[in-house]
């Protein structure tokens, strides 16, 4: 089945005139009305849009087969807190009404320019908030390998959708390991680029110092593409970085002989199940007989981030989304004056969640407890980043487990919104720090089976090294050939 | 915390029931992120980007920009080209 394949395998075919770009996207949308029932990934799809986007591709590749890149005709899904000009965008909330991209998003842009198709709205936890869909205000997603449980989140529809072989790769966003855990989780690589490195331009901001933008793939050479094609500096965003791109497909030749990888004993211990360890140590030795040098590293503030990161996250959310309010855009609830239609906008408009994190980030603001709660974090992340720098003195890159456990159930921590913080444990320090990281598989738990993810952290503009190492590995393993069997 | 005081504040109008869950829920996870306090943090500079950033600046000059059509496509409320709000001044 064409859905099946990977962006590489697709990208030859196409270009051999095996099948057409139509008949590529035609399987997709086939596989989504297929499954997407019981997976329930996609918020929305516009199959005549889909459509006419292929058939531009195959025109180009017909007409222009010297403007084509890897990515043309293929079909990326996207995560719904991305604007793609006349999509529809709602951040799986209800407070967005109608609304329907005016623009699009750098990332999309620089996508359509290489000839990608944009397909589909996939579903999240509501602005990005959360790590399991649950909080999404439309449905919860399914984990492909297992409908019971959750897929990962934030962007878990982009996990599941491409775990699902609906879509050829997908787009989502990191703010605290929402790319990296649901790749973990539903068996798939995700990338969570440096800060800086790709544009925010066109994402709905969650906490602006934290969200970055990623791929999720099959396989690590296609997250190297999708990579490729999305960063760069960006006149659109002054936080984009002007260092220049490297080619990091040339970085996958499979060498890791001498690298220092850097395992930090704080990653290693406490809540962090059995089967996960297990896998994670095996893919450990693996590298080790790849060539690489284990090297202990510390990074002795670990224990904090998850409370540096709910009160910097929060704070800065408070702030980004005071824009919705019923004014410019979005759904409105009437009052006799703004703060009356404000508060009932929002009161309406917002989930639980959302509720919960904006009025703890407007707290952690407020006067009288600022220096007390939002300075402290920013002081604790300092401490948090020189971890990091001076672990990175030693290594060049630092191997985890992506999360402490495998997918767990749907409604397992819906009640107790620190548990589910806390899920994020592993994931969370890359985002204070600024730094990249990718998960990748190694391995399933046995019963029931269920994917198991490994991270690599890499220093500030270090994608190369850690797509190198992910690379290396994964060729030695078949766990991303294996398929999900969409049972509860 | 003041929850009422505090969603006033965030311009969240909440019913009597979720200002009760909610608070229960924040007090918990205030509880949890005392655990900073264990850190002595009186040396250390505060980070707001983890990246060091540097001002951005342009050319001052003319670009194309989003049409007034296309800025309230969206509106909830609109009347001649404008956003249409409750009654601010008297």
């Amino acid at each position: 089945m064409l859905n099946e394949l990977t962006i590489s395998e697709a990208a030859a075919r196409l270009r051999k005139k095996e099948f057409s770009t139509r008949e590529l996207m035609q399987s997709c949308i086939d596989r989504v009305k297929q499954v997407d029932g019981k997976v329930k990934a996609f918020l929305s799809f516009d199959e005549e849009d889909a459509l006419a986007q292929a058939d531009a591709a195959d025109k180009r590749l017909s007409e222009k087969a010297a403007e084509t890149t890897a990515l043309t005709g293929i079909p990326i899904g996207i995560k719904d807190v991305l604007c793609v000009k006349d999509h529809p965008l709602n951040c799986s909330s209800k407070i967005l009404g109608n609304f329907r991209s005016v623009y699009n998003a750098t990332v999309v842009e620089k996508l359509k320019t290489a000839g990608a198709i944009m397909f589909g709205r996939l579903n999240m936890d509501e602005f990005a908030m959360g790590s399991s869909t649950e909080n999404s205000a439309f449905f919860t997603t399914k984990n492909p390998w297992d409908l019971t449980r959750i897929p990962g989140g934030s962007s878990g529809g982009s996990a599941a959708a491409v775990a699902a072989d609906q879509v050829l790769a997908a787009l989502g966003s990191d703010t605290g390991g929402s790319i990296r855990q649901p790749a973990a989780l539903c068996g798939c690589v995700g990338f969570k680029p440096t800060y800086g490195r790709v544009s925010r331009y066109g994402l709905v901001a969650f906490a602006s110092s934290l969200d970055q933008i990623g791929p999720f793939t099959k396989d690590v050479q296609d997250c190297a593409t999708v990579l490729q094609a999305i960063s760069g500096i960006d006149p659109l965003d002054s936080t984009s970085i002007p260092e220049p791109v490297p080619n990091y497909e040339k970085s996958l030749h499979g060498q890791i002989k001498g690298l220092k990888i850097g395992i930090a004993k704080e990653y290693m211990v406490g809540g962090l199940d059995a089967e996960v360890n297990a896998a994670v140590q095996k893919a450990i030795s693996q590298l080790q007989s790849l060539g690489a040098e284990l090297v202990e590293v510390s990074l002795p503030h670990t224990d904090y981030a998850v409370a540096t990161y709910y009160i910097v996250a929060t704070a800065e959310a408070s702030a980004n989304l005071a824009r919705f309010d019923g004014i410019r855009y979005g759904s409105r609830v009437e009052g006799a004056d703004p703060i009356e239609l404000y508060s009932k906008t929002r009161g309406v408009g917002f989930g639980p969640e959302v509720k919960r994190r904006i009025i703890l980030g407007t707290y952690v603001l407020s006067s009288g407890y600022y220096d007390a709660y939002y300075l402290r974090a920013q002081k604790v992340r300092t401490l948090i980043r020189n971890d990091f720098i001076k672990a990175f003195e030693k290594v060049d890159a630092i191997v985890t487990p992506t999360t402490p456990t495998a997918a767990f159930k749907i409604g397992e921590k819906s009640d107790d919104p620190l548990q589910m913080y806390l899920s994020d444990i592993f994931t969370i320090s890359c985002n204070l720090a600024g730094i990249c990281g990718i998960s990748v598989p190694c391995g399933f738990t046995t019963n029931p089976k269920l994917p198991i993810g490994l991270q690599f952290l890499g220093k500030p503009f270090g994608e190369s090294t850690i797509l190198k190492i992910a690379h290396a590995y994964e060729q030695t393993t078949n766990w991303r050939k294996e398929k999900p069997l969409l049972k509860g | 915390m003041d929850i009422k005081y505090v969603a006033h504040l965030a311009r969240i109008g909440l019913a009597p029931e979720e200002e009760q869950k909610l608070g229960g829920q924040l007090q918990h996870i205030l509880g949890y992120i005392e655990k900073l306090n264990q850190l002595d943090v009186s040396n250390v500079e505060p980070t707001a980007h983890a990246i060091p950033m540097v001002n951005v600046t342009r050319e001052d000059e003319l670009r194309p920009s989003i049409h007034n059509d296309e800025a309230l496509r969206n509106a909830p409320a609109k009347a001649n080209g404008l956003f249409l709000v409750p009654k601010i001044v008297e």
